[in-house]
């Protein structure tokens, strides 16, 4: 049957794909916890309190949950407290609904993009649960990958690419990029924009927001101007080995599976340590135990990384405090706020991002340890300026 | 004294069919244009892969050729004209990488190869192949020992 230009309901595509479909339904299974992630909604707030101290005065650090299958795109983000109790901009919406495509056709990107997100709730909860679909990544007619949304297309433009030259296997990972990435809303049009002019390591990122000047706000208690990160799942994965071997996204989270006598990519997309025979064990030829204790060494280790850094972040936020406190001028405290910043955003880059290190281990463990000394030396400047007064 | 004149031409031409025949006979020459198997290991180079391939899961189901050559007449000969004669090539003076990599161009084929034979079961991965540009989706990137691998 015939697909409509605008058809974003699944159901619709599914009656020509039936097997696709039917795995796609799945991404509605809360399919449990992995030792770093999973598919459950619980509350990473209560779970590591330092994340409120990191983010004070952001919605992160009043509502933080881990995320769930792509049905609950919509869903998830309409419950959370960071758009019930605060104001965001309608540009939420090109990742968070599946009507996307529709509503740029009636309303336009630009209008979606400055629009309140609350002026859309009737309309999202007319839709349901209306999560991630088809439409956006493949085209209706030839059901060939496409990308739908103008972010990346823009992205993408300004560092002189074009996703319609892109081979099929880049892809089948540049249709993940059109939202497992780091991005910011750009002047009053609230424009969605990728920070990529520079390139895509956590340095270019910081280097495009120090050229506009840009925070994504002030925080609470060391009044530095913030960055607050947001999954770099494809700017993490594309410095990693597996990138280098030329392995996209879809391989590892939406692995080629059989059903009857037909073989088809997985469209129930998760974490690939639910799988590891699918997803790992096609390349690698050794045990699945050896596998999956491989993937955990790694994360284990980033996440002790990670702690080394958070204790520094901590021990430069409550510095910058006390010096504050104690009435040191803000002229004499902008060395340490400026580290602040650069510390933290740091950090951020590998904590906001789904894997634990796993998407780039080498690079996750490059970029903590900036931030861990960019921490203390905040830390440092901070007891300085205090010892000076 | 026609004869006198002609007898050195005549002696080195048979000088040279005699060699080729020599080397013909002793390169078994012949095999080359079947679809044996045991034809790729007249070269020692080839060992390794044969002897794989004796273990591999398609032993029973394909050869050399079927992977390695088109399945077209015209195609299949030039392959087979060319690759020899870049094999007689690169093993007389020994310029090749060890172990040998094979090259883009038989690499499409033995991907061409793949889908000929298993359409039916990867028909639903092929949706509008090369929308995109060139078609890539590279079987052997992860199927990489099905067909042989050396053995270690």
């Amino acid at each position: 049957m015939e697909i409509g230009e605008l058809e974003v309901d699944p159901a619709v595509w599914g009656q020509n794909f039936p097997l696709h479909y039917d795995r796609f339904l799945r991404t509605r299974e809360e399919y449990g916890r992995t030792a770093y992630g999973g598919g459950v909604r619980y509350d990473k707030l209560a779970e590591k309190p330092f994340l409120k101290l990191a983010w004070a005065g952001h919605p992160f650090s009043v509502d933080y949950k881990e995320d769930r299958g792509h049905h609950y795109a919509q869903l998830d983000q309409y419950q959370t407290k960071r758009t019930t109790e605060f104001k965001q901009p309608g540009a939420c919406l090109n990742c968070h609904t599946g009507e996307f495509v529709k509503l740029v056709a009636e309303i336009g990107w630009d209008t979606l993009n400055r629009t309140p997100y609350n002026e859309f709730r009737e309309r999202l909860a007319a839709g349901g649960h209306l999560g991630v679909t088809c439409a956006d990544c493949h085209d209706p007619k030839t059901m060939a990958l496409r990308i739908t949304r103008p972010a990346l297309e823009n992205a993408l433009k300004a560092q002189g690419k074009d996703w319609r030259q892109a081979s099929r296997q880049e892809m089948r990972s540049l249709v993940c990029a059109q939202c497992h990435v780091e991005y910011y809303f750009l002047g009053e049009g609230k424009t969605l924009t990728f920070p990529w002019s520079r390139g895509t390591s956590v340095e270019a990122i910081e280097a495009h927001y120090d050229a506009y000047g840009f925070k994504d706000w002030t925080h609470a208690i060391t009044q530095a101007p913030m960055i607050k990160m947001q999954h770099p799942e494809y700017e993490l994965y594309t410095t990693s080995v597996h990138h280098q071997a030329g392995v996209a996204c879809a391989d590892c989270h939406m692995p080629y599976i059989r059903v009857g006598g037909m073989k088809i990519s997985d469209h129930w997309i998760r974490s690939p340590l639910t799988q590891v025979a699918q997803s790992c064990q096609t390349c690698h030829r050794v045990p699945e135990a050896e596998l999956l204790n491989r993937v955990k060494t790694i994360q284990d280790r980033t996440k002790e990384l990670a702690t080394t850094t958070e204790k520094a972040l901590e021990d430069a936020i409550l510095a910058i405090q006390k010096a504050m406190e104690a009435g040191v001028p803000d002229e004499a405290l902008e060395e340490a706020r400026k580290l602040h910043r650069a510390a933290q955003l740091r950090w951020d880059f590998v904590d906001a991002e789904n894997s634990m290190g796993f998407h780039s281990p080498q690079e996750a463990a490059r970029i903590l340890l900036h931030a861990t000394d960019l921490a203390r030396q905040a830390q440092l400047a901070a007891e300085r300026a205090l010892a000076k007064r | 004294m026609s004869f006198l004149r002609s007898a050195p031409w005549l002696a080195g031409l048979g000088f040279i069919l005699g060699l080729a025949g020599y080397a013909f006979y002793q390169g078994k020459g012949w095999s080359y244009l079947s679809n044996d198997p045991r034809a790729c290991v007249n070269c020692h180079i080839m060992r390794d892969q044969y002897e794989s391939w004796q273990h591999s899961s398609h032993r029973n189901w394909a050869t050399c050729n079927d992977c390695h050559m088109p399945h077209t007449f015209l195609g299949k000969w030039t392959t087979k004209a060319v690759s020899g004669l870049r094999h007689s090539v690169a093993f007389t003076t020994g310029r090749f990488p060890e172990p040998i990599v094979i090259t883009p161009w038989n690499k499409a084929i033995a991907l061409d190869n793949c889908v000929a034979c298993h359409r039916p079961v990867v028909e639903q991965m092929l949706l509008r192949p090369g929308v995109h540009g060139p078609e890539d989706l590279n079987c052997t990137a992860c199927h990489g020992n099905v067909g042989h691998r050396a053995l270690k």
